[in-house]
């Protein structure tokens, strides 16, 4: 699968715009702020019906204009498939496939799969427990719709649980059948969630380590891992445990919602001790392996974008990375530079044929 | 907004005051009243006066009701050993228009859902227990929704019958009559596996 035409008009910083694409890569350089990120959010939106940086719909709209249009063609196998996206001020935005306008948005996502490097990433390093909780959950509710539903069943349970202990804080009154019921709930759909995360984990731990010897061209001997109180006790002892102090603070203090992935190198926190470099090829190793698994999944390549590929790594991980992503387990690949010299330089180094969009 | 007249504006503020009723819904709604022969109208107001004062709540099984005791409760026909669980009126319209259904019902009013302040006590339950201690009930049918509210409601009661001895089932679950296979959604179609039945001839 390849986009081969991408048409934008009054989105973000873009007037109008249309360009021809190469099936395998295109270069996207230009200065800062000349909307290079935006032609790479443009293709996400065709993808996702929303921005990357999920921003309110209406925003997307260029300044002092009333409405955006994006269009894609999209090569797949023999055929050609058309996707527009519109939207209008003030109006819902209308998604069409082949001049035919969907009922609902997610009849779309995951038709046309795709996987966005950004700099942003590092939300996954540095912000709280749940970015990371978030990115696995997104991978395995992808293939995995009873995972999605005990997910949704277990937050929902959580929010009436912790409601819950706070009515009985507040009104000085405990009735056990009433918290069991909930508890019970999230045993069940918990139990579902831990044993899933278990398992794509290990295949998962692998996939992340491998890419990043790959692009480092050494391991650096950084390690992840899943961290759960359940890996201690077991959902029952867990919850029973934690009663009295759930039951005094008011919240729910055990079980998968707690749940972390741990980024270690050499023993130590990846977040204080790596390089900006190292943090930088293990979050690309991350996303590099959520992309091979979305391929099995989805039995062909998805489309890559590549945000800033200097940003933070030395010549010879971004030929490393560059060499990978260009391989025949990658698609069609989008990257955005600022500087065009030292890019062009080593694709030319490598004869490699791509398309070369300058802003 | 300034109305011609006063009694138009009561009229739009209290149509406006229903859920998923607005300002301009209300306007419409008072303009087509004033349209129509007064008689229309004043048909209108005299049905809801009634409906609201006269309608209660079923001693037996807490439905709405014009009498003290329902239409299906006072049927001697029915099956009153077997009783229906159900959250509210349009659970048992609906399950009354399969015409499969001979016993009785007990209207919940309600689901437990602690984020909206509603726990058991609120809802009907406890003349539930009563029921069932008085050992007028054989089998209890639990026909809630299939939501996290509505599970957790049917565990609940589930958790408070069991020490009573009487049996305790819950509507089947899987694919609609005249489905195919193909279009029905992952979820039901796992359950329905994973619960499949002993194959029989129906009509």
């Amino acid at each position: 699968m390849y986009l081969s035409k991408l048409s934008i008009l009054q989105f973000k910083n873009h007037a109008e715009q249309n360009f021809e694409l190469h099936p395998k890569l295109n270069i996207i350089t230009g200065l800062n702020g000349s909307g290079k990120t935006n032609i790479l959010d443009a293709i996400y939106y065709l993808s996702f019906c929303k921005s990357y940086f999920n921003t309110a719909d209406a925003l997307n709209i260029k300044r002092d204009n009333d409405f955006f249009v994006l269009q894609g063609n999209y090569h797949i196998g023999e055929g050609v498939e058309n996707v527009l996206c519109s939207l209008k001020r003030n109006q819902k935005k209308t998604i069409k496939r082949n001049q035919k306008e969907y009922e609902r948005l997610t009849e779309h996502i995951g038709l046309f799969p795709l996987v966005m490097v950004s700099p942003n990433d590092i939300v996954l390093l540095y912000e709280g427990s749940e970015e990371r909780r978030k990115f696995i959950d997104s991978i395995l509710s992808q293939y995995d719709k009873n995972y999605l539903h005990n997910l949704l069943q277990y937050n929902k349970t959580l929010q009436q649980r912790n409601a819950l202990l706070k009515f009985f804080i507040e009104n000085n009154r405990f009735d056990a059948i009433s918290l069991e019921v909930w508890t019970e709930t999230l045993i069940k759909c918990g139990n579902y969630i831990y044993t899933a995360r278990v398992q794509f984990m290990n295949v998962f731990q692998d996939l992340v380590l491998g890419t990043y010897s790959q692009i480092a061209n050494q391991n650096d001997n950084v390690t992840i891992y899943y961290e759960s109180q359940l890996a201690t006790y077991t959902y029952a002892q867990g919850m029973a445990n934690s009663l009295q102090r759930d039951r005094s603070t008011g919240l729910t203090t055990f079980g998968i919602h707690k749940d972390d992935l741990i980024f270690k190198i050499d023993e130590q926190p990846l977040k204080k001790m790596a390089s900006q470099g190292q943090q930088k090829t293990f979050l690309l190793a991350l996303r590099l392996a959520q992309y091979s698994l979305l391929r099995k999944h989805c039995g062909r390549p998805p489309l890559l974008l590549l945000d800033d590929i200097y940003d933070k790594l030395d010549t010879l991980r971004v030929a490393n990375l560059l060499q990978h992503v260009l391989g025949d387990a990658f698609g069609q690949v989008f990257i955005t530079h600022t500087n065009n010299s030292m890019l062009i330089t080593t694709l030319q180094q490598q004869a490699i044929e791509y398309n070369h969009i300058t802003l | 907004m300034h109305y011609p007249s006063r009694l138009m504006e009561q009229v739009v503020e209290e149509l406006s005051k229903l859920p998923t009723i607005g300002k301009r819904t209300a306007m419409r709604l008072s303009l087509h009243l004033l349209k129509q022969q007064p008689e229309q109208a004043i048909a209108l107001s005299h049905a809801i006066e009634q409906f609201r004062t006269g309608t209660q709540y079923c001693e037996q099984c807490h439905n709405i009701s014009d009498t003290a005791v329902c239409n299906i409760c006072a049927n001697t026909m029915r099956d009153h050993s077997l009783l229906c669980v159900v959250e509210d009126v349009r659970d048992v319209m609906a399950i009354e228009n399969t015409a499969q259904y001979k016993g009785v019902y007990h209207v919940l009013n309600g689901l437990v859902s602690p984020m909206d302040g509603i726990g058991p006590d609120d809802l009907t339950i406890n003349s539930l227990l009563q029921k069932v201690q008085n050992n007028q009930v054989a089998e209890v049918i639990l026909a809630l929704n299939t939501t996290v509210e509505g599970e957790t409601t049917s565990f609940y009661v589930f958790k408070r019958l069991q020490h009573f001895n009487v049996k305790v089932t819950t509507i089947a679950r899987g694919i609609a009559h005249n489905d195919a296979l193909e279009y029905t959604d992952e979820l039901t179609l796992g359950k329905s596996i994973a619960n499949r039945i002993n194959y029989e001839y129906v009509r």
